[in-house]
């Protein structure tokens, strides 16, 4: 994965998108964001650690994220979080304002969420909409003991009172620029690139 | 799509677009909390002018799960028993601000009528001896649940062809999604214009089945016999008509070990079908009905979701 880190991937032949982080970076910052995550959650108990927390991916970049910091916590701690996904097209408060969506898919995690830490992950944070919507979607899930927000960029202009508990990396932007994120898992390799966009109506909610 | 009329209006995407949106919607009847919010504030209303089990409790369930308000309407107890017309019921009923209307009739053709008298959604749910939809659709999401990709599978469809609104609608949408059809009926039950669908007829169950006439087959589908649209002796006796053309545990073995056995509902047993196949591991009966319920939300939420305006020209896909 890192062997290639400052090739050029095929997204930045766009003269108006900058990388903002490149393979390496995205590797470097999920680990970080594994540690954090073990820290945060570790609960001592009579029979040692416990980890009663599960990872809750959201469609599409959130699932692929989700397993990452699963496969990356499982090396550091030696703890297998279950990871599910879920989708919140249904959820979204701005259903009715485009065309018809198409659904993503939900999983529930090995054991559900009733009782246990649900950490949401998704790609980028922006207006705080799509965590609003996640957080009624998990409602419908069951009753989590707590949840918590984390992603791999923060691009600001929060709508809604809604804070990450984990941050991969801020990046101060403009709401005319899109943050176009790319994992191996979806678009063959990892990056982050900010594009000037003004007419491009799919921004990351 | 602004109205679900006939089964020939979706074309491949559309009708992909919603049996993958049903996957989606089949997993909440697993669920402890059967609720979605989509259609929160929508009201839809089942009119029935014609009896019905499956089908209009199906959909009312698929638009309370979707959150919908949703409200039944049928012939007996409404004005209609009083002589007012189709129209006037329909206007009435739209003009108290319904945003979708499920109706049923028992004359082929009024549901598309009455399409055009209304601005709301109109979802055909089974018009006389013409179409129902939705009843193609959830076949076919039972028969990818079992067979995968339908591109170049064969389908039988067996019985009373004549009546049966579920045939024409299977003929037209297994045809959109690439399958063969084969219809297998007595002459008497094959209807009149059968050349000009888009599938192969056979008056011959049994070669039919073993594949010595169209090729091997990947799943056979049971229709019943609609003794109520029947005014004369289409056979002569139900013994007859059992002996040629019901499903016994014989022709259950002539079948491919992979082809499941599909049947509509309501199943007259020991005519059309055995109890040995309509019990057995082949049928996917029960499956169905699950089916509809995913289906027709499925169907509502892609009617009803998203902008208005959106749903006169293409809708948005990505």
């Amino acid at each position: 994965m890192t062997s290639h880190a400052r090739t050029p991937v095929s997204g930045s032949s766009d003269p108006t998108a900058a990388t903002v982080l490149a393979a390496a970076d995205v590797a470097r910052i999920v680990d970080r964001m594994a540690h954090q995550i073990i820290e945060n959650i570790a609960r001592p108990t009579a029979a040692g650690g416990s980890f009663e927390a599960v990872l809750l991916g959201i469609p599409t970049r959130g699932v692929p994220l989700a397993h990452r910091l699963a496969s990356r916590i499982a090396v550091f701690a030696d703890v297998h979080l279950p990871v599910g996904s879920l989708d919140i097209t249904l959820y979204r408060d701005d259903l009715r304002l485009r065309g018809v969506r198409p659904l993503g898919e939900t999983i529930e995690p090995e054991g559900g969420v009733t009782g246990k830490t649900v950490i949401l992950v998704d790609d980028v944070f922006y207006s705080g909409r799509s965590t609003r919507a996640a957080l009624d979607a998990v409602a419908d899930l069951g009753r989590p003991r707590a949840v918590q927000l984390a992603v791999l960029v923060d691009r600001g202009h929060r709508e809604l009172p809604i804070r990450a508990d984990y941050v991969g990396k801020n990046i101060p932007t403009s709401p005319s620029q899109r943050v176009r994120v790319s994992l191996a898992e979806t678009d063959g390799s990892d990056s982050v690139h900010l594009v000037e966009a003004a007419t491009t109506e799919e921004g990351e909610l | 799509m602004k109205h679900l009329l006939s089964a020939g209006d979706l074309d491949r995407d559309e009708a992909l677009a919603i049996l993958d949106t049903a996957t989606q919607m089949h997993a909440i009847q697993t669920r402890e909390v059967k609720k979605l919010p989509p259609l929160r504030g929508r009201t839809i209303v089942n009119l029935f002018f014609e009896d019905s089990t499956r089908t209009r409790s199906s959909f009312e369930i698929a638009g309370k799960w979707l959150s919908a308000d949703v409200i039944n309407v049928s012939a007996k107890g409404s004005s209609v028993s009083k002589g007012e017309s189709l129209r006037d019921t329909v206007l009435t009923v739209a003009a108290m601000g319904v945003d979708a209307l499920v109706v049923r009739h028992h004359a082929s053709g009024a549901v598309q009528q009455l399409a055009g008298w209304v601005d709301c959604h109109v979802v055909n749910a089974g018009d006389g001896t013409h179409e129902h939809p939705t009843q193609a659709l959830l076949d076919a999401y039972t028969l990818r649940s079992r067979l995968g990709d339908l591109a170049d599978r064969h389908v039988v469809i067996v019985g009373d062809v004549t009546h049966s609104r579920v045939a024409r609608s299977n003929v037209l949408l297994l045809n959109t999604l690439g399958a063969r059809v084969t219809l297998v009926a007595p002459p008497t039950l094959m209807p009149s214009g059968v050349a000009s669908w888009p599938c192969t007829t056979s008056w011959d169950l049994d070669a039919t089945l073993s594949g010595k006439e169209h090729g091997d087959v990947d799943a056979v589908m049971m229709l019943r016999v609609q003794r109520e649209r029947m005014s004369g002796g289409y056979f002569p006796t139900e013994r007859e008509y059992a002996i040629g053309y019901g499903l016994s545990p014989r022709r259950l073995d002539l079948l491919a070990e992979h082809a499941p056995v599909l049947h509509p509902g309501p199943m007259n047993r020991g005519l059309e079908i055995s109890s040995a196949a309509a019990d057995g591991l082949r049928s996917m009966v029960l499956d169905q009905v699950q089916a509809g319920v995913a289906v027709r939300m499925a169907v509502l939420y892609r009617l009803l979701s998203g902008a208005a305006d959106s749903s006169t020209g293409s809708e948005v896909t990505v």
